[in-house]
């Protein structure tokens, strides 16, 4: 095997086709970009999931002043803000019935010090007093799935204004992350169906406008292998080309839009660092490899028969 | 080197056999004539022997191969031992004579300093010694059929196949091109010609074999084109 010779002929026919190669090269980036942006939108929300899951998932929130005036139906306020017995109370129950994990006592100055820290620029917050606030436990459930049961035990004592799901307040966000995934894969998937298709095509049209050589070769007893070769190394370079543009799209996409636009915006997000990033790209790489030389090949069975 | 045992040949959605129950045997060292009308089954008969069809019923043995009996990863090693010849010569356009028969030693693999020795002494045997560097188009059609021979015969293979090599020429290119597959026949390589013209085969007094239809109507050493009435 004479290494110069299929050099040379794997350049004739990229340079041949070069229209159906800048169209492959683009295709395969794309469809690996959005596979990479999909695998690494879920490590983000994996992530995410384990992050809010190891912290609090239920609050419960007592009553204030302000709550008492207000007397929002549902709520237990009417006898006045929580008193240290009646939360004494609600900690007793809670700890009686062996769901909790851990219990994380808030008061009002302790919640104002955190709504200052996450909502600095609030409109609201020059207004905020202390006694504005509500005093909470946060609780850490054994089983998170348990939250049911802890609102029917605690929902109705005296003194506690609202029991929250804190699940219930990420599932719309979970919602849209899993909506965006789905979303992603499908498109990922379309787009590795049209890549593969437009391999082919570009395989068969370039075995075709060879005709001549590959009919020379096969007379004279080349193998199948040094026949196949050029077509074959022709798509893994096209998508070797293309895995490469879309690990620069990742890594732009990385930099841009999370690093210096999402992670500005949405502070209480911790998003991925560079680590997913990096190992995404080898993994696109083999993908896009794999994927168009083995499109390739199976073009070359059905076209190039000894 | 050729035997066919009773060798029948039908393609898918034809009614009547390409080739009909043919058994002959080609010796080491034969020059033989293929003759028969269009349609009489020789280009059948010259793709079995290639292996580019597979016959429906019997044997076909290509230098004491059973090619029912080769699997597909070794009919390139077969073909390398045939040399092949056609009528529209099959050149590559964009390549020069030396690399159009440079490019049957590199896809076999051989080393750039064996195709540099081979290649110049292959030409200088068909007479194209000083058209190395010319590009196909620029050479007459007889031209172009010694590089073609050349091409063939660049391997030394044991059997020649030729199939209407004289059909695109003119009657003085033809006997060129006859004199010299009687030489590379005189260097004990079989040949194997499928042809339609009378006048050479008459001339060069081989082995004919006829067929038509399919059948094998005549096998004759020393033989014409046609029988004489």
């Amino acid at each position: 095997m004479r290494a110069q010779f299929v050099m040379s002929e794997i350049g004739v026919g990229l340079r041949r086709n070069l229209t159906m190669t800048i169209a492959v090269i683009v295709s395969v980036a794309l469809s690996l970009a959005l596979a990479g942006a999909a695998i690494l939108l879920n490590d983000q929300v994996g992530n995410m999931r384990g992050y809010w899951d190891s912290k609090v998932e239920v609050s419960v929130y007592f009553c204030n002043k302000t709550d008492v005036t207000a007397n929002i139906p549902g709520s237990n306020c009417a006898g006045g803000p929580a008193t240290g017995p009646q939360m004494a109370a609600v900690q007793a129950t809670l700890e009686k019935s062996g769901l909790v994990d851990q219990i994380y006592s808030e008061t009002q100055e302790q919640n104002l010090q955190i709504f200052k820290q996450e909502q600095p620029n609030n409109p609201l917050l020059a207004d905020v007093t202390a006694a504005g606030m509500e005093s909470s436990f946060m609780i850490k459930l054994k089983d998170p799935q348990k939250y049911d049961e802890i609102s029917g035990m605690v929902g109705g004592m005296p003194g506690v204004n609202t029991v929250q799901d804190q699940n219930e307040v990420l599932k719309p966000l979970f919602n849209l992350l899993n909506g965006a995934q789905v979303v992603a894969w499908t498109i990922m998937a379309i787009m590795l169906g049209v890549t593969m298709l437009l391999v082919v095509n570009t395989v068969r049209v370039s075995a075709f406008s060879r005709k001549r050589e590959t009919g020379i070769m096969r007379l004279v007893g080349a193998s199948n292998f040094y026949v196949q070769m050029p077509f074959i190394a022709e798509a893994a370079f096209a998508a070797v080309v293309g895995a490469a543009l879309a690990s620069g799209m990742l890594m732009a996409g990385k930099y841009l839009l999370v690093d210096h636009f999402l992670s500005k915006q949405i502070s209480l997000i911790n998003f991925i660092g560079w680590g997913p990033v990096f190992q995404v790209m080898p993994l696109i790489l083999v993908i896009g490899v794999g994927m168009s030389s083995i499109a390739a090949f199976l073009t070359l069975r059905k076209y190039l028969r000894v | 080197m050729i035997r066919f045992d009773n060798v029948s040949k039908t393609y898918p959605k034809q009614n009547r056999p390409a080739l009909d129950n043919v058994s002959l045997e080609i010796e080491k060292g034969e020059f033989v004539f293929l003759v028969g009308s269009s349609g009489s089954g020789k280009s059948t008969f010259l793709r079995l022997v290639l292996r580019e069809e597979r016959p429906s019923t019997g044997e076909v043995h290509v230098l004491g191969k059973d090619l029912a009996k080769l699997s597909n990863w070794k009919v390139p090693q077969m073909r390398r031992q045939l040399g092949t010849v056609f009528q529209d010569f099959r050149l590559l356009p964009n390549k020069t004579v030396g690399q159009n028969v440079a490019f049957a030693l590199e896809v076999i693999g051989k080393s750039k300093s064996v195709i540099n020795k081979v290649v110049p002494e292959v030409l200088e045997l068909v007479g194209l010694a000083d058209k190395q560097g010319r590009m196909p188009g620029e050479l007459s059609g007889g031209e172009q059929q010694r590089v073609a021979i050349a091409r063939a015969f660049v391997n030394r293979p044991m059997l020649l196949i030729a199939d209407e090599p004289t059909g695109n020429l003119d009657p003085q290119n033809s006997v060129g091109i006859m004199k010299l597959l009687h030489r590379i026949n005189q260097t004990g390589t079989t040949v194997l010609m499928a042809t339609h013209d009378q006048e050479i085969v008459d001339q060069m007094r081989k082995r004919v074999i006829e067929l038509d239809k399919g059948h094998l109507v005549r096998d004759q050493s020393r033989g014409v084109y046609g029988y004489q009435h």
